[in-house]
């Protein structure tokens, strides 16, 4: 791991070094919602998952998901985070129509899980460390829809109560690219889990970013909040034009204005939403209808047990025992289906040790390129696990070259069917047998005596002839066999 | 035949059980006397029919044997609590067509075991007022008068139509609630008995809440053995309701008549207010006597911070009250005036919905919680709501198994009297918040009568969930001061 260079911005009066940090929310898997019993599925018809916890009724209590506790419990093991075993919940009071109570039940001075952090990788090869600064559970908001009339909004309250984490990175990022990275790894982090499922379309993860810019070492600059980016590529755009936007202003002799911004894909740019002085007094103060959220070290204990392989884990083992290089463990890594896809191949292999690497190249170079140059994700590949190990199993074990693997691999792609069969019914099985290579070698230097006579003064020239019989044996033939017949029979 | 509506509720249970007369019979007789009684104002909603359904219901399962604790007694129900199809409005123009989906846990175990609803009773809106006159229905009228007045007088508040119907045998009991005093203190202004349960006792689902670490739902009855019986069916553990205790309920009506010899009772010093009227002095040194003719040891304790509680009680009850409120916004249920905007239409339902106590509260409670004034004021009043438990706490590590106060500093008033200063108003509950503060249980007995006539009342507060201790002292109090009933004038 080399450390990664940070990556300035030039400015007329020099060099400026953005510092970011994120405050990511990601929906927790669970069936119901945080303090109700009400359905968190996706899609209902508006206001068909409202309890009378989350329409708040008069009278209604709110009783805390035990599955959530243990979903943002979890997520923080796998985030290195320190568990809190005592955290307390908190009104944050405002109102709009999309918050039936009038506030929000979240955790503001006590949160579930403390400080932790997120290894990130680069592209480059580098990698950086994001610290995180807490994670807390909160309820989401319900949605206004303004397009059923043209005088009235409505509001569907599905969404409301449904937990989220809201997950607070430490302002130790300093480029769109670590931006991206570090989203990207924690979604991964956080499906390996199975605690979000990281669906940004469906708004299952959001995030508010938190741009300044300095002079490089220089004291922290005022910062700008973008708010509810919900895609990985935008995260990057509204950073590089925001940060630039911030030097413009500070070169211009200008200053910050501490606000909250929104970001338009359309333009590419950021906009003002509402400055500080707009911003709420959010009266934060305990809920009382909830007693402080309480548990043991050995409930910690057992949810860490039962942790699953996280992706750092995963990459430090297949780098140990498949002799991958980093950056191969990084792609297969990168997705909890492609890892999984690619520990299905390994267990298919009838050799593991011997095959593990030449398996990495083939999900990654064939299985992987052809999949995107398809547009195509992992769970609809047209070939499956089994089917890779044996094709890689065929070239381990000699009985395919790599080139008719290829060919193979095509043919499995486009008409399905178990490549052992394809390759006797096709003929594609690699010659080894020396006494048919034999023949072939023994007509092709009876028909060309001037390039025997080449190659023996020249013997770089052999080349030509393993071409030659290659090409007669339609490329079955064991290229190091016919190497080693046609040195012995030239004599060179 | 006597009549029907005289009896306590242990008597008309024993009635019921050996068939003197039937549910259907006891409910007509309420429901006639609650027509004869539109004068107190003390139901906002009559449900004759369902009423009569219900008893009907009683009587059959008492004939097959089947009947539950409660079979066939008709109650009232403070408005507060949310009834299936039956509108709860809190007393508030907010809510004033609100007809909930759902039954409130406390009302639903009633039901359960028999017992018969009669209708909705008047409170203080929200429960937020101590003589029962924020109410959007208008004051309830206290039954009781001035010796040869006619002057007419507050019931107290906010559970004044609980008190009010309950002393004016409209109802064999009824549900209320207590923040600050709203049970005890009407209790002791209608010589009814009140009981405020240890915080968790009952569970709060269903019942609109004012201030959520404060609120607790009892019963206001006849008599001290007519609160126990009702006890037993309102608590209980509440799965809803997280703050609510997972501990078995006793029978409470055993402790009734149970020996309090050798119990050692705390007379606070504090409680001795400045100028406090000669004969609540006298009431309460009268309390101590009896209590201790009847084997128990009175000490004089010290509860230090007891002056710090009203001022910081008035900071937690109304920060958790604005927030508490906040959901009655126009958008879903309710009263909705609309504006020009959403802003608009929150602040015209909300300045239209809302009665002046209700709004002045909601203000001093976002006050209080804003950026730069929490610590100073919401944070230090929870400090302090810590050092007024620790003052019990350390009065029962001693060995004090209760302690005895006045129940408030007065008799009742007149409607109209203390309109002008709140803090007057809210000086009704200085006996009274201490227990909300602290979360422990406290009864209001009634206990003899002022100069002038009007029923006063004391005040036992006990260790948590020692509800049973304050019964057996409580009925002590009453076989020596004797059952008050105010002379029908309505």
């Amino acid at each position: 791991m080399s450390a990664p260079s940070t990556k300035l911005i030039q400015g007329a009066t020099g060099d400026w070094e953005m510092v970011i940090g994120l405050e990511v929310h990601a929906q927790v898997t669970s069936k119901s919602k945080l303090f109700s019993s009400a359905s968190t599925e996706f899609g209902g018809e508006p206001n068909t998952h409202v309890s009378l916890v989350d329409a708040a009724m008069p009278g209604m209590l709110p009783v805390i998901n035990q599955e959530c506790v243990r979903q943002a419990v979890r997520t923080g093991l796998g985030l290195n985070a320190q568990i809190n075993l005592r955290s307390v919940f908190d009104r944050k009071n405002y109102f709009y129509p999309d918050s039936p109570q009038g506030y929000q039940i979240s955790q503001y001075k006590s949160p579930i899980v403390g400080a932790g952090e997120v290894i990130v990788e680069l592209a480059d090869g580098a990698s950086v460390t994001v610290g995180i600064e807490r994670l807390h559970l909160e309820q989401d908001a319900g949605k206004l829809l303004h397009d059923r009339s043209p005088t009235t909004s409505y509001v569907d309250l599905n969404r409301s109560g449904v937990a989220l984490m809201e997950i607070v990175s430490k302002p130790d990022i300093r480029s769109s690219e670590q931006a991206k990275a570090y989203v990207s790894k924690l979604r991964s982090i956080l499906r390996y889990l199975g605690t979000c499922d990281g669906d940004m379309e469906k708004g299952s993860l959001r995030a508010d970013v938190n741009v300044s810019v300095r002079k490089p070492g220089g004291p922290l600059g005022t910062r700008c909040e973008i708010k509810n980016m919900n895609s990985i590529n935008f995260i990057g755009q509204a950073i590089e034009y925001e940060a630039r936007r911030q030097i413009g202003i500070i070169e211009d002799g200008g200053v910050i204005d501490q606000e909250t911004r929104l970001f338009d894909p359309n333009k590419c740019e950021t906009r003002s939403m509402r400055s500080k002085e707009e911003a709420h007094d959010y009266r934060y103060f305990p809920d009382p209808d909830l007693l402080p959220l309480e548990f043991s070290e050995a409930y910690v204990a057992e949810l860490k047990a039962k942790l699953p392989e996280l992706p750092d884990q995963k990459k430090a083992r297949f780098i140990a025992d498949l002799a991958l290089s980093p950056y191969d463990a990084s792609v297969l890594v990168a997705e909890r289906e492609s890892a999984d896809f690619f520990e299905t191949v390994l267990t298919k292999l009838a050799d593991k040790g011997r095959d593990g690497k030449l398996a990495a190249n083939w999900v990654i170079n064939e299985l992987f390129g052809r999949l995107n140059k398809e547009g195509r994700d992992i769970s609809s590949s047209p070939l499956s696990a089994g089917q890779l190990g044996t094709i890689v199993d065929l070239i381990g074990e000699g009985t395919i070259s790599g080139k008719i693997a290829k060919e193979l691999f095509e043919i499995v792609w486009q008409e399905g069917g178990d490549p052992r069969a394809l390759v006797e019914t096709r003929g594609m099985k690699q010659v080894t047998d020396v006494v048919a290579i034999e023949k072939v070698v023994d007509d092709i230097i009876a028909a060309n005596p001037d390039k025997v006579a080449q190659a023996r003064a020249k013997p770089q020239l052999v080349g030509w002839f393993v071409g030659q019989v290659m090409k007669s044996s339609g490329g079955k033939a064991n290229p190091q066999a016919v190497n080693d017949l046609l040195k012995s029979k030239l004599g060179i | 035949m006597t009549d029907l509506t005289s009896l306590t509720l242990a008597e008309d249970r024993d009635g019921l059980a050996k068939k003197s007369f039937t549910s259907l019979e006891l409910t007509n007789a309420h429901l006639d006397a609650i027509q004869a009684a539109r004068a107190l104002n003390a139901f906002v909603m009559e449900t004759p029919d369902q009423a009569r359904a219900m008893a009907r219901e009683a009587d059959a399962s008492i004939t097959k044997g089947q009947g539950g604790p409660l079979a066939g007694i008709p109650l009232g129900i403070k408005d507060l609590f949310a009834t299936r199809d039956v509108r709860t409005t809190a007393c508030s123009k907010i809510l004033a067509n609100f007809v909930p989906t759902y039954e409130s846990t406390i009302t639903s175990q009633l039901w359960r075991d028999g017992a018969v609803m009669l209708g909705k009773l008047n409170n203080d809106e929200f429960a937020m007022g101590s003589s029962n006159e924020t109410s959007c229905f208008g004051p309830v009228v206290n039954p009781w008068r001035r010796d040869g007045a006619n002057t007419t007088l507050v019931p107290g508040g906010s559970s004044g139509g609980s008190a009010s119907a309950v002393a004016a045998l409209l109802c064999m009991g009824a549900t209320a609630t207590d923040t600050g005093g709203s049970i005890r203190q009407p209790a002791a202004f209608t010589a009814t008995v009140g009981l405020k349960p240890t915080y968790g006792r009952c569970s709060r689902w269903g019942i609109a809440a004012f201030a959520s670490s404060l609120d607790q739902a009892g019963p206001i009855a006849r008599t001290v053995r007519d609160a126990a019986i009702l006890m037993r069916s309102m608590a209980g553990h509440d799965p809803k309701d997280t703050t609510s205790a997972d501990r078995d309920v006793p029978d409470y009506e055993a402790a009734i008549g149970k020996s309090v010899k050798g119990m050692r009772i705390g007379i606070p010093r504090e409680y001795r207010l400045d100028g406090m009227p000669a004969e609540i002095e006298k009431l309460w040194s009268e309390g101590g006597a009896w209590l201790k003719s009847a084997g128990a040891e009175l000490v004089e304790v010290s509860l230090p911070h007891t002056k710090y509680a009203l001022p910081a009680y008035y900071i937690v009850a109304p920060a958790e009250a604005s927030s508490n409120l906040a959901r009655y916004d126009g958008v879903r249920y309710g009263l909705r005036v609309p504006g020009r905007s959403i802003g608009e239409m929150y602040e015209n339902t909300r300045a239209e919905g809302f009665g002046d106590e209700v709004r002045r509260r909601v203000m001093i409670g976002t006050y209080v919680l804003s950026a730069g004034y929490y610590d100073a004021y919401y944070l230090r009043a929870q400090k302090v709501r810590t050092l007024i438990k620790r003052d019990f706490e350390d009065c029962f590590a001693k060995g004090v198994n209760a302690l005895l106060t006045p129940a408030t500093p007065s008799a009742a008033f007149g409607i109209g009297e203390k309109g002008g200063d709140p803090v007057e108003m809210y000086l009704n509950d200085i006996f009274t918040v201490t227990v909300n503060m602290a979360g422990l249980p406290g009864i209001a007995v009634p206990a003899g009568k002022d100069a002038q006539g009007l029923p006063l009342g004391l005040q036992l507060i006990g260790r948590p969930f020692d509800e049973e201790t304050l019964f057996s002292l409580a009925e002590v109090l009453e076989q020596a001061a004797g059952r008050f009933t105010p002379t029908r004038w309505w």
